[in-house]
């Protein structure tokens, strides 16, 4: 029968290890019935770079030397049971971290299959990074063109996710003057700009320079001396500088002075509201937890302010919610609404940061909040794409993190920790989107 | 209680039927933190004309009830929420309404008996007001407009509306502003009464549990509530010629790029079993080996600039309906939906290359190990796999068991001329 909870057992069984210039991250688990490796280049975002990253993303990811053509490399993939290989990027704070990664089944559970799956694709990953497409000067321009292609489609397409659209709108807004401001996906203007070589030579300058981390999440408990030797031998970075990566050193914060409102007019039949708030407090900073339970108490959940005012009190939207960016200290708020009913949702909005000012909550709401906050990390620990995103953070803060800590933590937040957060909560920019023939 | 071991994924499944008919499932996970927990009526959005319990006449429902019914069920006869109950105890609850199933849902990693009560109480607990029914239609209403600035679900429904001539799976699963607007509480409760006897549910629950405490913790949940055995349901649907309703159809949307779909509607329905299994399957295996990405179709489609990586390809199959929809963003609708035509008409005229068979079939193998390290994909897909009377541990055996015969079997009968259709979304 199975015991729950098996005591003093850490909830993650992270092991590092270093190879020049890369950090491998060993997390053994039995509970997958998938290997997962998720290989991560971490550099400052940058105004110049940001179009080429992403474009670096899409083409490593689709061709190799040796598989030239995405449908050769898309072949080997589907031979080895399906394995999956796709990158990703995301911003951090003011870091651009872009993501190449791979999951493959668990020879163990494949009636027939090879023991090598693993190897396989560790073989595979190696290329896609160590042997792109590409001559010693440049890469594929056929390939480059084709990628250019695919990511200026994507950037195009967010146009019609309006929600999608509406968030990147209220930062482009919002951050104007920051880096924070710069498109995680970059600009489909500058596509045309970006050459074969250009390209290449970034990619040369990310290979010498990025802070490089791998993860390996799955049943990996009894070849870990083979795994560290196949990627040791397989992932052969040079030695780099190394560069502090802590997001607090060059944290700026911003203080509002007035309030931005910018209305746009589309063909929609329901208004986005978004707000967005600073709230200056980022990981590491005291009061990071507490603004933790703030947001679940404000938006985040639903018995929130935001749900229970403009949802279920008013019925004025179908959804209504915070977000907490921990890495650039800002509360984004969410909503759809009619047009007609703008008024009405800002001032509603605003009343309920005031309520959370006022200490109008109980002791009981924070206990559900922080339960709520519990399961929500616990859970992530169960996928390995979340669990790799909790441990990712101790590399850009450079503090070791534990689920333990993390829940300890958010244990010991008290009331006037709250206040204090929404104290520092202020509104900096209002973003609506509404229809054609509304003002 | 039965257990059934499931040797190639090293799963346990624990089955038992309490006295009232509720099917209960559980499937220990060692090393999960959390529970998930799924309660489940086979009752969706095509079950729109009915006799409901202990009544004589026939009753049509208003598009979107089984959505609205499924909204309002969390609200309790004390008024207190029970989005809120479970709040209060650690857990995130959802709750989701399909064609044919209306599923509720909580995942925890504490108070794991608790939440499980608290599942299966708010839904045994049905509690409509006047009032609040009317509240609702302001949420539900913004729900649909959100929907209707979605140029994807536009176009998925529009492809579905040029199918069926009379079948209610073109409508809406949340219904319209206007047709909402007929919902009223007394009808809430007929359709409550007659989809929610524990006989028409089921409740599947995975995670780090003891199944023997978790049975016996259900069984007497169920035993001490009053459910009197209840007549089979009775439901109707409108006779539906296998041909489509349209060849083709355009939406104009405020869009930047156009969106376009082409679909096939399988004319054999009422497939149940393995039989249901082997077909869901080979029409999925077939869209694989012409459009995937290894494709050499695929490579050609994108090289004209035809297709974007949000191409896609999909089979959608239940007792009373099956289709499928291929496509994505394009700046040709028109052209890409002719390409993908005659690819299918070339594939229809070739052989079944045996190495792209195997190959996509490990592709799906592969898949299918990394869809099952996700709870809420056991759970929600045995349930559908369930109310189909087959079972989804036994996807990777009937998928190595499908032969190239009655694939190319396949490949005929569903990828028909007469049953296809197209739909695109344009520019304003």
């Amino acid at each position: 029968m199975i015991e729950k909870g098996v005591e003093n057992m850490p909830y993650i069984n992270e092991q590092i290890h270093e190879f020049n210039g890369l950090k491998v991250h060993l997390i053994p688990t039995d509970k997958f019935k998938t290997v997962t490796m998720f290989l991560q280049f971490c550099s400052p975002l940058n105004e110049k770079d940001v179009t080429k990253r992403a474009l670096l993303s899409y083409v490593l990811k689709s061709s190799t030397k040796h598989s030239p053509s995405a449908q050769d490399l898309q072949k080997r993939l589907d031979d080895l049971y399906g394995a999956s290989f796709a990158s990703m990027l995301s911003k951090k704070g003011d870091y651009h971290i872009l993501t190449l990664y791979m999951t493959a089944a668990n020879e163990r559970f494949i009636s027939g299959a090879s023991a090598k799956l693993f190897d396989e694709s560790v073989k595979l990953l190696s290329e896609a990074v160590f042997e792109p497409a590409a001559s010693d000067r440049q890469f594929d321009e056929k390939i480059v063109e084709r990628e250019k292609r695919s990511l200026r489609a994507r950037l195009e397409s967010i146009y019609d996710d309006k929600m999608r659209y509406a968030s990147q709108r209220l930062i482009d807004e919002m951050c104007q003057h920051e880096l924070y401001r710069l498109h995680t996906y970059g600009y489909s203007e500058e596509l045309d700009q970006v050459t074969a070589d250009g390209l290449f030579e970034y990619y040369k300058k990310m290979m010498a320079e990025d802070q490089v981390d791998l993860y390996i999440i799955g049943d990996i408990q009894e070849k870990q001396s083979h795994i560290l030797n196949t990627i040791q031998s397989a992932l052969p970075f040079d030695k780099r500088q190394n560069k502090t990566r802590d997001i607090r050193i060059n944290f700026n914060p911003v203080i509002p002075n007035e309030i931005k409102v910018v209305k746009e007019n589309q063909d929609v039949e329901q208004g986005k509201l978004n707000l967005g708030y600073r709230t200056n407090i980022i990981y590491g900073d005291p009061l990071y937890y507490a603004s933790q339970v703030f947001n679940g108490l404000f938006g985040g959940f639903p018995h929130s302010k935001l749900f229970m005012n403009v949802r279920e009190k008013e019925s004025l939207a179908y959804y209504a919610s915070s977000s907490y960016e921990s890495y650039k200290g800002l509360m984004i708020v969410m909503s759809g609404i009619e047009f007609s009913n703008y008024d009405k949702a800002v001032d509603i909005i605003k009343e309920q940061l005031e309520a959370v000012k006022n200490g109008d909550f109980t002791e009981h709401d924070i206990d559900q909040t922080k339960a709520l906050l519990r399961n929500a990390v616990l859970e992530a620990l169960d996928n390995p794409a979340s669990l790799t995103d909790f441990l990712y953070r101790q590399v850009l803060t450079g503090q070791p993190v534990t689920a333990e800590n993390w829940l300890h933590a958010i244990d010991q937040v008290r009331k006037e920790d709250i206040i204090k957060v929404a104290e520092k909560t202020t509104l900096d920019t209002i973003y609506f989107l509404q229809g054609e023939e509304a003002e | 209680m039965k257990q059934i071991y499931f040797d190639q994924l090293q799963e346990t499944v624990y089955h038992h039927k309490c006295d009232n008919g509720l099917e209960l499932f559980i499937l220990p996970k060692k090393g999960f933190n959390k529970t998930y927990a799924i309660f489940t009526t086979n009752y969706g959005s095509i079950d729109n004309h009915f006799k409901p319990l202990n009544q004589k006449d026939w009753l049509k429902v208003p598009d979107g009830i089984a959505h609205f019914l499924e909204h309002k069920m969390f609200e309790m006869p004390d008024g207190s929420d029970a989005f809120q109950a479970f709040g209060n105890q650690g857990a995130s609850s959802n709750a989701f309404t399909s064609f044919t199933r209306t599923a509720y849902l909580f995942s925890s990693t504490s108070n794991v008996e608790k939440n499980i009560e608290t599942l299966i109480d708010f839904v045994q607990t049905p509690s409509f007001k006047k009032e609040s029914v009317e509240k609702e239609k302001g949420i539900i209403g913004q729900e649909i407009r959100m929907y209707n600035d979605t140029p994807d679900w536009r176009v998925y429904f529009g492809l579905i509306g040029n199918m069926y001539h009379h079948h209610p799976i073109q409508i809406d699963i949340a219904g319209t502003i206007e047709s909402i607007s007929h919902i009223t509480a007394d009808l809430l409760y007929d359709c409550y009464r007659t989809f929610y006897h524990p006989s028409n549910m089921m409740l599947f629950i995975v995670g780090p549990e003891n199944p023997d405490k978790i049975m016996e913790l259900v069984v007497k949940n169920q035993a001490d509530k009053s459910y009197t055995d209840q007549q089979p349901i009775e439901r109707k649907y409108p006779k539906e010629p296998e041909g489509v309703s349209e060849k083709s159809s355009v939406i104009k949307m405020g869009v930047q790029t156009p969106k376009s779909l082409i679909g096939f509607k399988e004319r054999r329905v009422h497939r149940s079993g393995k039989e249901f299994m082997e077909h869901e399957l080979s029409v999925q295996l077939l869209l694989e080996l012409m459009f995937g990405k290894g494709t050499e179709n695929y490579k050609s489609l994108i090289e004209d600039g035809l297709i974007d990586e949000t191409f896609s390809f999909e089979y959608t199959e239940e007792y009373e309906f099956g289709f499928s929809a291929i496509g994505g963003n394009t700046e040709e609708p028109e052209r890409l939906q002719n390409r993908l035509k005659q690819i299918i008409d070339e594939y229809k005229s070739g052989r079944l290359d045996e190495e792209a068979v195997e190959r996509a079939r490990k592709k799906r193998i592969g898949g299918l190990l990394r869809a099952f390290n996700s709870p809420e994909f056991i759970a929600n897909q045995f349930t559908r796999y369930y109310f189909n009377k087959t079972n989804l541990f036994d996807l990777i055996p009937v998928l190595e068991s499908l032969t190239t015969e009655s694939l190319h079997k396949t490949l005929h009968e569903h990828f028909s001329d007469e049953a296809m259709t197209m739909c695109a979304v344009v520019k304003k």
